[in-house]
């Protein structure tokens, strides 16, 4: 299948075309499926990429504001080009979408809404996340839509590192001392609800076949890698409910009010104005 | 860049006893070569380079706060990833500096510990508030601008890590002026409302900015000492008019005005002249009295005391490690 007016297709390439301000140059157009999916992919990357930009210049130590300063960064690349694509669909830019869409069109996951907490909190959250997005975008490299297989292409290297990230400090928090181990306990219990959530297929997606990665394909892979992390770790696989969630709907926690109440205000009182 | 420091060729030093190190010390200054961490160095020398350099590392650290907050505000998706780029780096830069710093026997724990004790200064600019989206901008045009000022003569530092630390800080600042100026240039050229915001901040930082030179040179007794080691290439007004004069015509491409009545080309003098400074307000800041004080250092000792228990983790499970590699080590040696 391929998604409506490929006329520049093979200029989307791996290694091509891959940040946002190409592939608004490449004067492609997304199909609605294809864009609503882009959209849910690039809103969880969005928000998650201003969640963790919160820790710049409150991270443990330097290091770590400069490392998770680098995957905020990365998510934002994602949420861009994403975003971007998506927009082609309806003449829109990333950053009509980002600032001036409202909460009910959102369709990020629960997960990357949560408000955020320790910093076992953030890194049980980037574990989950980039354990899944590292599935997710290994199997998009693969889409029939060529645009958001090399956006997956060049995401994948990226999450590789975030996974590593979350992975390392999972071990040092594990076993570090008995505090770190019991925050960083507490933060995958907390966390754990929302995981469901990510596998979820749904009608766009079983539409979407071949071109979108059917999220409950990747399970099995997060399920094994997770658990040998938390192996390593000598954490326990969180035994908790999941929880009501519906962020593809577009039915969302109350805290990602606020984080759009922050993210658009600016923008909101300036429309039309350019930056 | 000739030398303009008078006394280069003349008495390079401080002590009037002339031990073989002390000549040798000299003698790398005065061929304008290199102290190493390993080479004798008078202790006056050794502190007073601590001294800067652990205050660089300290701005650069608190010089996050102002513009991170509007990390989470930035008006559009690739102003907020350049801004996310433009304060990760500072972090970096405090990074390089405090490794600089390290190699002159101080470590990184204890100058972070008096920062955050009050006992070592920051530079004051970082004492006001970024209150809108144009000073960020302004931040980037005029306080990174002054940084890189005052930086690029520190390449040719007499203390070769300090040196080479400002060649690697001082590429990156000149992105950061370039994507301040192009902050200001976007919202000069577009509605109203964003140009008086644009004005407003230069207004603000303008004169913050020329202060971030230090006092004037009449008024800056470590400054001559600095010169003579080298580690100073020009004095305080040396920069800060080298400064006005690259703003000046820089303002006028932006289309805004420096809030400077005083301000006008010397034909004679081949420079701007520019009016006094408020060295009052500057002292005050400079000693805890500025807008921000209290709230910058509260927020580096919540951040430090909040990650406390990460870093005690990340010791023992290194510590853990090593045993763990230690005892495999023994185990090979015996099998
Ligand atoms: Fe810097
Ligand atoms: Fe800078």
């Amino acid at each position: 299948m391929t998604a409506g007016g490929f006329d520049s297709a093979t200029r989307i390439s791996v290694g091509q075309a891959l940040t946002a301000e190409d592939i608004a140059a490449a004067g492609l157009h997304a199909d609605e499926d294809v864009a609503r999916y882009a959209t849910r992919l690039g809103d969880d990357a969005l928000i998650l990429s201003q969640r963790l930009s919160w820790w710049i210049s409150r991270a443990p130590e330097l290091e770590e504001d400069i490392a998770l300063g680098n995957i905020a960064l990365d998510l934002l690349g994602h949420a861009r080009s994403l975003l971007t694509y998506a927009g082609t669909a309806g003449g829109k830019t990333e950053d009509d979408l980002a600032y001036f869409r409202d909460e009910d069109d959102f369709t990020c996951v629960h997960l990357v809404q949560l408000d955020p907490g320790d910093f076992g909190h953030t890194i049980a959250r980037q574990l989950v996340y980039s354990l899944y997005a590292y599935e997710l975008y290994t199997a998009l490299s693969h889409s029939d839509d060529p645009t958001l297989a090399a956006i997956a292409q060049k995401a994948v290297k990226e999450v590789e590192y975030h996974v590593d990230h979350a992975w390392q400090w999972a071990m040092r928090l594990g076993d570090g001392t008995e505090e770190s181990h019991r925050r960083m306990q507490a933060g995958l219990d907390q966390v754990w609800p929302f995981v469901d959530e990510l596998f979820e297929d749904d009608d766009l997606t079983d539409r979407l076949k071949g071109v979108a990665v059917q999220p409950s394909s990747l399970r099995p892979a997060f399920d094994d890698a997770i658990r040998r992390v938390l192996a390593e770790s000598t954490l326990e696989l969180p035994s908790v409910p999941q929880a009501r969630t519906g962020g593809r709907r577009g039915e969302h926690r109350e805290s990602l009010g606020f984080v759009l109440a922050e993210m658009q205000s600016l923008a909101r009182m300036h429309p039309g104005a350019s930056w | 860049m000739a030398d303009s420091s008078p006394q280069a060729s003349t008495d390079p030093g401080t002590t009037a006893t002339s031990s073989p190190e002390q000549e040798q010390f000299d003698r790398i200054i005065e061929q304008d070569s290199r102290i190493e961490p390993r080479d004798w160095m008078p202790d006056a020398y050794r502190k007073a380079l601590t001294r800067q350099i652990s205050q660089h590392a300290h701005s650069e650290i608190i010089g996050m706060q102002p513009e991170g907050n509007w990390i989470s505000r930035a008006p559009s998706l690739k102003r907020k990833a350049i801004l996310i780029a433009k304060v990760q780096d500072e972090a970096g830069h405090g990074l390089y500096l405090y490794s600089a710093a390290e190699t002159l026997g101080t470590p990184r724990s204890v100058l972070n510990d008096q920062l955050l004790t009050g006992k070592a200064k920051y530079s004051s600019i970082f004492n006001y508030p970024a209150r809108s989206w144009a000073d960020v901008g302004a931040i980037g045009w005029l306080v990174d601008g002054a940084a890189i000022q005052n930086q690029v003569p520190l390449c040719r530092c007499s203390y070769g890590p300090y040196g080479r630390a400002m060649v690697r800080v001082c590429k990156e600042e000149s992105f950061h002026q370039r994507q301040g100026w192009e902050i200001l240039h976007s919202l000069a050229n577009g509605t109203p409302a964003q140009k008086q915001m644009a004005q407003d901040a230069v207004n603000r930082f303008y004169g913050p900015a020329l202060q971030m030179f230090g006092p004037p040179d009449g008024d800056s007794p470590n400054s001559q000492q600095s010169m003579q080691w080298k580690i100073k290439r020009f004095s305080n007004d040396e920069l800060r008019q080298r400064f006005v004069d690259m703003i000046v015509p820089q303002a006028e491409a932006l289309g805004l005005t420096l809030p400077d009545p005083d301000l006008r080309w010397n034909e004679e003098r081949g420079h701007y002249d520019y009016g006094d400074l408020d060295w009052d307000e500057f002292k005050a800041v400079l000693s805890g009295n500025g807008p921000c004080n209290a709230q910058r250092m509260a927020h580096r000792i919540r951040a430090h005391e909040e990650g406390a228990w990460v870093r005690e983790a990340a010791a023992a499970h290194a510590r853990k490690q090593a045993d763990v590699e230690t005892k495999e080590s023994t185990l090979l040696r015996h099998a």
